[in-house]
This record gives structure tokens, sequence and C-alpha cells, in this order.
């Protein structure tokens, strides 16, 4: 079957660099299944619960870089309760036993504890490069170990956790003997860091390129650090985002100013009222006009206009990711009163590259027409407070053929969009529904049709584990979480979590 | 949408007495604009600034409630959970740009106050007048004083902070 000799296959499979690529080749045929998964040194586990770490490492005996998600995405935003799950120590422990020559480790949204930090600090002796990213459950103490026991550690990048400031000073317990940081990120952190300990590490480290501090550092230690690393390229407080009080008036400065814009974030700072000072839909036009290589925004507003969104599509065509979050839900087109359908609809006939879309604002099922029509490239959709009936939802199943993440919340989505197309579940990593019309009973069909499904109830009402077998299948599920596995129900769920 | 949050039972459907709730639902809708697919919006009793009926209430489809998350009281909450998508995070960022400090000419230390916490600038105002009052009646009672019984001096704790001001221990949250 295999015309080369397995060192060429595998040479061949080198220049892969994609691990979406290195799974297509490995489907071939046997011979290529085992030359690739010899040869995998990046794995990447988007759903922690999809497969147990020790069949991870069992099959990819040669992995040298791991990288983990856990929690839902909307574990973001509070609706995932906080000891749901996603745990890095089955990862940590598996890889101490089969793979210790682990040197990367990333993990997204999941729960770390410092005992987690110290096991890994201690058992890797070739470990570089730990990145956390929306983690929670470690202190400063785990931070501590990694600085102390992590001899060569290349790269600490700390990402928008939740970390429990314990006063250790960990950035003195990188050893004086510690040259070799390229990378690394605290903006996160909350606590003070000692300003003459970094000033010495940074002068030690003479391959930093990157260094994103927190608040707590002052401008006279930046001038020493400054000055310690002139072959930074990258220094930071953490990601630049824009808060709305720039306006529409600020947004104008930055499309006429900043041409090569590609990334856009710009955030409510006043979440509770509209504020007099906040964005519009003129302020996005303006940046679509003026910034043609955007391809990525997250766009907090008090309004839009169908017009305003026909004409950025127009304006933007290569947008990978289209996130609008207008505060009001149900909020239609201020100036004809019309739903946002047609504006969506713009934006996705447009973005043929388009893999990212956050909806808001008054929508029918019609805008699930469109984006079922013609986003084919979708990967993520997120919608709240969108849609008239099932058929929206069955649009998106039948059209989104890329669709690998669905979390909606608040829909009139039930049982029959659910049902529709079963199958569909099994080429998507996950979908997730909340506070929709989705029943028990629904789920229940789900689960006994699909058993390579995982289907997740979470319930957060009080006793309800004495009454599950009271209640009726035409209640309606709070929210519902659905992931492809070949693990089976996972034995870490808490009591709140029912897999049917 | 589950509507548990308003606690009650639900009225089943066959429960209409006589009045036809079509015509008694309150509606969002355009002047002259199609009612039927904004009539169907389901309630966001919340409120978000806006007030629209709950017709899921109404036409509920059990009597028990459904099995629900622990949906915040209607009535208690003035947001929903979840919304705006915004990080916790982020928000506690946001949120602290709201404190600002407060001096007043001939008092030693200053205040910091947090204007998310007043609905307007009639509370502000009163709310600085109680806060640097103790320094004309001198017989507010500041539990944050301690009183020395010798010699009747007063003292309050205070701190430094990195521009150099004086600044009354307490006004801003320990975390």
């Amino acid at each position: 079957m295999t015309y080369f000799p397995e060192e060429v296959v595998e040479h061949i499979f080198d220049f892969l660099g994609s691990h979406r690529d290195r799974n297509a080749v490995s489907t071939v045929c046997k011979a290529w299944y085992h030359v690739e998964r010899l040869s995998r040194l990046n794995v990447f586990v988007g759903n922690c619960y999809a497969i147990r770490p020790e069949r991870v490492m069992a099959r990819f005996p040669g992995m040298k870089s791991l990288s983990v998600k856990g929690k839902p995405h909307f574990a973001d935003y509070n609706l995932v309760p906080y000891d749901w799950g996603g745990f890095a120590l089955p990862w940590i422990k598996a890889a101490v036993r089969r793979s210790p020559g682990l040197e990367d480790l990333r993990l997204k949204r999941m729960v770390v504890t410092d005992d987690d930090l110290d096991l890994l600090a201690r058992s890797f002796p070739n470990f570089r490069s730990l990145v956390l990213v929306s983690c929670e459950g470690f202190s400063t103490d785990g931070l501590a170990a990694i600085a102390t026991y992590c001899r060569g550690l290349r790269e600490l990048d700390l990402q928008e956790n939740e970390v429990e400031d314990h006063g250790r000073q960990w950035l003195s317990c990188f050893h004086e003997s510690c040259t070799s940081l390229v990378s690394l990120n605290f903006a996160c952190l909350k606590g003070e860091v000692n300003a003459g300990v970094l000033e010495r590490l940074v002068a030690r480290c003479p391959n930093l390129r990157s260094l994103k501090l927190n608040r707590a550092v002052s401008v006279e230690s930046l001038n020493e650090i400054v000055a310690r690393a002139p072959y930074l390229v990258d220094l930071g407080t953490g990601s630049f985002a824009v808060l709305d009080c720039i306006g529409d008036k600020g947004l104008a400065v930055v499309a006429s100013t900043c041409k090569e814009l590609q990334e856009l974030r710009v955030f409510p700072s006043d979440i509770y009222g509209a504020g007099a000072t906040s964005v519009t839909e003129e302020g996005l036009v303006a940046i679509s006009s003026g910034c043609p290589k955007l391809n990525s925004l997250l766009y907090f507003c008090y309004q839009m206009t169908n017009a305003a969104l026909i004409t950025v599509a127009k304006n933007c065509p290569h947008f990978t990711r289209f996130r609008l979050c207008i505060l009001d839900p149900w909020k239609p087109d201020p100036v004809t009163n019309q739903p946002l359908d047609e504006g969506f609809g713009a934006i996705v006939r447009s973005c043929k590259n388009l893999r990212r879309l956050s909806l808001s604002g008054l929508l029918t099922d019609q805008v699930f027409l469109y984006i079922g029509l013609y986003a084919k490239c979708l990967e993520m959709l997120s919608i709240a407070f969108a849609g008239d009936s099932d058929k929206g939802m069955v649009y998106i199943l039948k059209g989104c053929k890329n669709l690998r993440k669905l979390e909606i919340r608040d829909c009139p989505f039930g049982d029959i969009a659910l049902l529709n197309d079963v199958a569909k579940y099994e080429t998507m990593r996950s979908l997730w529904m909340s506070s929709c019309d989705v029943t028990l009973g629904g789920c229940k069909a789900l689960a006994a049709k699909m058993p390579r499904l995982n289907v997740e109830i979470i319930n957060e009402s009080e006793g309800t584990d004495k009454l599950e077998e009271n209640i009726s299948d035409l209640h309606k599920v709070e929210k519902m979480y659905v992931y492809r596995t070949v693990a089976g129900p996972r034995n870490d769920a808490p009591d709140f979590v029912w897999t049917l | 949408m589950s509507t548990t949050e308003t606690g009650n039972s639900s009225t089943t459907e066959s429960a209409v007495s006589g009045l036809d709730y079509e015509e008694t639902q309150l509606t969002l809708a355009p002047p002259g604009g199609s009612r039927s697919e904004l009539e169907r919006k389901r309630g966001f009793s919340e409120g978000v600034g806006l007030s629209l009926e709950t017709k899921d209430f109404l036409s509920g489809s059990s009597d028990e409630p459904p099995i629900s998350g622990a949906g915040e009281p209607s009535a208690a909450k003035a947001q929903v959970v979840g919304w705006p998508p915004v990080r916790s995070f982020r928000r506690n960022v946001l949120k602290s740009c709201t404190y600002v400090k407060v001096a007043v000419d001939g008092t030693p230390y200053l205040r910091k106050v947090d204007l998310e916490a007043y609905a307007g600038y009639q509370q502000l105002l009163t709310a600085l007048e109680e806060m640097f009052s103790c320094f004309t009646a001198r017989n507010y009672p500041n539990e944050r004083r301690l009183v020395d019984h010798v010699n009747g001096t007063e003292y309050v704790p205070t701190y430094e902070d990195k521009d150099g001001d004086w600044m009354l221990i307490g006004d801003v949250p320990w975390k």
C-alpha cells in the first residue's frame, strides 16, 4: 500500500503543520496510521472528556507537546457551575507515567491546582513551556513550584486565569542560574512582584522576547526592564482592548490611523445601562472602511443597523471572526425597526472565510437560513435570544458543514430541532443549549440514539439528585451539554451533572 | 426558555377562564409592523430596560416546575446570568474604573467613592456630605475611630497610597 519506506513517509508527514492534516493522513491506511502516530510530537485535545488521557499517550508515545481544553465556552460567562469538571490532574498524571519527555503543556478552561503544578514541575526534566488560559484553582504557590523546579523553562504564559494571591514571592523562585526565559506573561496576577527580582530576572535572560506584566509593576521598574532587555519584541500589560468610552469618534481616529489593524475588540465600559459615550454602528462602519485588513472583531454596542452591517460586509470581506454583541437582547434596527437578519446575512454572504460568528439583536429564523446557506466555513456559532422556531436551528445543522461548536442560550429551539439530525453531533465537538425548549425526554432520546455522545444535563436546583426519578420527560432542561466522545460517560461528574 | 424565574406553577392552557390571553397580552411591536413574529418573543422579565410579556408563562406546558437551573428570581436581579457575555475577569477590570478619590480642603485624609454605588448626583452629594461631615460636626459616630480614653485623642486608620495621598482605610473593598 505504501510505495515509500516508512522513513520517507514520516519525513513527508513532518511537513504537515496542523493536527487536522495529521489526523487526516492517519486515516488513509494502517501503515500511515502507524507511521503518523509514532512521529506525532504535538497533540491537541479539543475536549478533555472526548478521550481518556492514557489512550492519547498510548497512541502517541513520542508526544512532546500537549494542548487540552476543558470547560465549554459559556463557562466564561458564569453559565457553568464552579465544580463542573475539566480537571488537569488526570492529564498530568498520565503524562508523568507515559510521556516523561513532555516539554510543552497548554491548558484552556481547566481546573489546575497547586499540587498539579507541583507534580508537573518535578516530573518533566525537559519541560520548557507552560501556557494556562482561563484556568482556575491555583495560586502563586503553584507558580513558585514551576519557577523553582522547571530549570530551563522558556515560557510561562498566564492568560486571564483566576489566580489566588498567597503573597508568595514566586518570581524570586527562579533560580539565579535560570537564564532561559523567552516569554513571560503574568498580566492576570493581581499581586505585586518585587521590582528588583523582576529586573534581575530580565537582565539574566538574554533570549527574552516577550514580557507581559501586571499593573502592579511601576513605571520606574519598566524603565529598568526595558534598559536591560533590548531584544524585547513584545512588552505589555496583557492584551490591548478598547473600552467603548472611546466612542464612535475615537473609533474614527483608529480607523484613520491604524491601517494595518487586523483584530479589534471593543468592550462595554458601562454594562448596566446605555452609556452616553459608547459606540454604535457608526464606529463599526468607520473601522471597516479604514482598516481593510481587519479579520477579527469583537464589538459590544447598544445598537446596530442592517445598513451598517451591509456596508461592513462590503468593506471587509476577509473576516474570519465576527462577534457582535448588542447589549439589549432582541433589539431591532433602530432606524427601520426590522430584525437584523439582512445585516448578518450580508456578513456571511460576503465573508467566505468566516470561521467564527456571534449573533445578537432581533433575529428571526431567516438569519439562520442565510447562515446555513452561505457560512460554509463556519466552525463556531454563538446564538443568544434569537430565532422563532425549531426551523432556525435546523437550518444551521443542515447547512454548516464545518460546524464544530454550537452554543445556544435563550432561544425557542426544542426537541424537534435537537433530534432532527442526531448524526450531525458526531461531526461536531460539542453542542450547548441553555434556557431553550429542549425537554428531558428529548435529551434522553438523543442519548439513546447516539451512544458515542455524552448528553449531560446540568441541574442546579436544590435536592434534585433525589428527585431524578420523579421528573417528567416533558420538563424543559435548563442546561444541556452534548459532546462526542470515545471515553464513555465521565467518572468525575459532580452531583448536579447527569449524563443520560 | 424556562420561565421558572417567576416561581409560580404555570397555568396550563386549559386554565383559561373566559379571557382571551392573546388579546390581553402586552406586546412590543413597531407601529404598523407585523405582529406575528414579535409577539412570540419570550419574556425577559428582569428587563434590561424592556418589559415584555411572558407568553410561555401563560401557556406553560405543565404545572410542576421544570428542571431548571437555579435561575435567579426575576424580581431580585437586574441582570440576566451571563449577559452581556463579558468575562467576570474583565468585568472586574472595568469595575475598578469607577472608584474616584475625593479630597476636601483642610481634611487630613482623602476618601474613595465608587461612582457605581450612586444613582445620581444628589445621592453622591449626600454621601459625600456624610463622609466629610465628621470634620465639622465632631459628634458624628464613626466606628472606625479609636479613642484614646486617657487623653481623648481620636485616631483613624489611614494609609499612604502610591500618589502620596493619605487615604482612609475601608473605602475600597478589601479584595
